[in-house]
């Protein structure tokens, strides 16, 4: 073996690292949507967002020097289309799903108009944590570089799950997902919760994209994203509207998105496209698996127009 | 409906007293249909102007150059009417299971299945006469598109997987299969740069339309809109369609096959998307690549919804969106806009016309009153 001495072990390791990594706008996007879609609504829209707040957080960060002001900028960006999606989805007999497809094309949209000037210059990145320091394999101190937003994503995960069980948000967010009348009958908008968890679900799909331009794959291109966002909608229900499966299945479909680049870079080169598609194939085969005509899946929102 | 007919004789002095009296009343949803479309797709040049202004152009060269590019000659004429031939048809790939109430947006995977299947109907039947290759890559064309789209609905019939998403999903699958052939087993090894399948050759190819450079796909376009109008307004199979769409448990229960309706439908659905990818092999770029990804299937979404998923609506606004997406060039070079200028344009279109449908039934002059 010409790359090392560990030889076929780099697409074990390829893929650890990509379960890492590639996971991180998965797992943002995902926890957004749960958030969103447990309030009764569905925003297919998240693709648009990511790539905004990819551009935006690039474009932040070049300007400012500091990507986490990138950050930050994504996420507002992210919740501004969030409640532009909201607010459109609360006019009367409008449709979320065909809003969320408008939004995925404007969002796309703006992002390549606004980033035309961002594809040359360089941006300052985030960093990364080394947790591979104890060992020699370069191969797996490459996997364990973990960045900080994959750790805030993996601790949100736990907390968004109690905070759905347990607070006052997150029972106001399920009960105008499961019942919009009994919000009502207890005196809440349902539309203004609505909105803020479409601005929260934004908020963090948009800081999903911004770790594709400051981190992995780290620049800005019009290329970044290709279906992730609507890849982690799909993931929500595959994971049935929990918080920690939407983790476990982010790890998984990040695995999967690096099997192509992982078994290229050991030579196997003949199935790079369909090893590419891999993260959509494995959705359509699960949500073939999981779903029912027969019953409503288990979890649920009983309020939301796609499960109907 | 008799309360609708006493505002009517009410309103009629007040409000059209000199023409025919009844005229708003049996015409106003048709005025509707036209004036709150055109309302939101003026509404939208007006918020895209702003924001083209606020990058310091002048939104009034905006304008002049988007006519003038989309209409303004015969030549823009015809790029806009061959940019428009391919949008009919993928739009139609929307349109046709919205009547069963099913929001398809795969388009454009079933675009690039009909393309490659086309190819790769015309590498098959090199040497036989050029007409045999052309209604063989339009059957090859038709069903791998139809195929395509019937899983989508299949899966949502018999595994109720959501059509929406697992039709998205199936384009990216679809354009990783398509690169997966492209730059596999069907790779042309002259071409070096750009991965192709071999060309289909010169003498299969479909040609313009007599005294134009506007191709035959515009026929095709026409002729697919035309007959979907048809089938869904004028025929018992339509009508099944449109009940089940309105309420399903009814169409059950009047034992209407639904499995059926809905396959057949999104077969046709995806059948058109596919002969829009045939158009692009055999009109346009005369091989398959990746070029064909060039979007017609998602701008065919957004043709759907502005026409409200009419089918003969469709085709004045597929003319009006190739018109759009044939100026983008000219913005480009007298106005030194981006590409993506068209990409946002499309999106504020796409977001006023939806937000537009909360103004049905609600404009009072249509509706009689006062």
């Amino acid at each position: 073996m010409a790359d090392g001495s560990i030889g076929l072990w780099t697409v074990p390791l390829a893929v650890l690292g990509g379960a890492i990594r590639v996971s991180t706008p998965f797992l943002f996007v995902s926890l957004g949507e749960c958030i969103t879609e447990r309030s009764g609504r569905i925003n297919l829209g998240l693709e648009g967002t990511l790539v905004m707040g990819a551009m935006s957080a690039y474009g932040i960060s070049y300007l400012t020097g500091s990507p986490w002001l990138g950050v930050l900028a994504a996420g507002i960006t992210g919740a501004l289309l969030g409640a532009l999606h909201a607010g459109i989805c609360s006019l009367p007999r409008v449709n979320d799903v065909a809003v969320g497809i408008a939004l995925m094309l404007f969002g796309t949209g703006l992002a390549f108009y606004l980033g035309k000037p961002l594809i040359e210059p360089t941006a300052p990145r985030l960093s990364a944590i080394d947790f591979g320091w104890w060992s020699d394999i370069p191969q797996l101190r490459a996997a364990l570089r973990v960045n900080v937003l994959f750790l805030i994503g993996v601790a949100l995960a736990p907390i968004l799950y109690w905070a759905f069980r347990t607070t006052r948000w997150g029972l106001l967010i399920r009960t105008a997902g499961e019942s919009s009348d009994a919000a009502r009958a207890m005196g809440h908008s349902v539309l203004l919760i609505r909105l803020r968890a479409t601005m929260v679900g934004g908020f963090l799909a948009g800081i999903g994209g911004s770790f594709l331009s400051l981190f992995y794959p780290g620049s800005w291109n019009e290329g970044l994203s290709s279906g992730q966002g609507i890849t982690a909608v799909a993931l929500v229900i595959f994971a049935r509207w929990d918080p920690l499966l939407c983790l476990w299945a982010s790890l998984a479909f990040g695995g999967a998105a690096a099997l192509g680049p992982a078994l290229q870079s050991v030579g196997v080169t003949s199935g790079y496209h369909l090893f590419n598609a891999a993260p959509y194939i494995l959705t359509l085969a699960i949500m073939i698996i999981t779903c029912s005509p027969k019953r409503t899946l288990t979890g649920a929102p009983a309020e939301l127009s796609i499960t109907r | 409906m008799t309360t609708e007919a006493a505002d009517s004789t009410e309103a009629a002095g007040t409000i059209a007293p000199a023409a025919d009296p009844g005229f708003l009343q049996r015409h106003g949803g048709t005025i509707e249909y036209v004036l709150i479309p055109s309302a939101a797709l003026a509404g939208a040049l007006v918020v895209f102007g702003i924001f083209v202004a606020m990058f310091g152009k002048n939104p009034l060269d905006l304008y002049f150059y988007m006519y003038y590019g989309a209409f303004g000659t015969w030549f823009s004429w015809q790029n806009t009417l061959t940019r428009a031939a391919p949008l009919i048809l993928t739009a139609l790939c929307t349109a046709l299971p919205a009547q069963l109430g099913m929001v398809i947006i795969g388009g454009e995977g079933a675009l690039l299945i009909g393309a490659l299947s086309a190819t790769s109907a015309a590498l098959v039947l090199q040497g036989m006469p050029p007409l045999v290759v052309q209604i063989a890559m339009v059957i090859a064309g038709v069903v791998g598109g139809g195929l395509w789209i019937m899983l989508a609905g299949a899966l949502r019939q018999y595994r109720g997987v959501n059509e929406t998403i697992s039709s998205l999903l199936l384009v990216y699958i679809g354009l990783a299969i398509l690169n997966h052939l492209v730059e596999g087993v069907m790779r042309d090894p002259a071409s070096l740069n750009k991965p192709s399948t071999r060309e289909i050759g010169a003498a299969n190819m479909i040609g313009s339309i007599p005294g134009t450079d506007v191709h035959w796909g515009l026929v095709f376009g026409l002729i697919a809109a035309i007959a979907a109008y048809i089938l869904i307004y004028h025929t018992v199979f339509g009508f099944a369609a449109r009940v089940a769409g309105g309420n399903i448990r009814a169409a059950k229960i009047v034992g209407l096959g639904v499995s059926k309706l809905i396959l057949t439908v999104c077969f046709l659905a995806g059948g058109a998307a596919g002969l829009a990818g045939m158009v692009e092999v055999a009109a346009v770029q005369g091989r398959t690549n990746a070029n064909l990804a060039a979007g017609y299937g998602f701008t065919g979404i957004l043709v759907a919804f502005l026409a409200r998923q009419n089918p003969l609506a469709i085709i004045p606004v597929a003319i009006l969106l190739g018109g759009i997406s044939a100026s983008g060039g000219l913005l480009q070079r007298r106005l030194g806009l981006p590409d993506a200028s068209v990409l946002v344009l499309q999106g504020i279109i796409f977001v006023f016309v939806l937000a537009s449908d909360a103004l049905y039934g609600r404009i009072g002059f249509l509706k009689g009153k006062s």
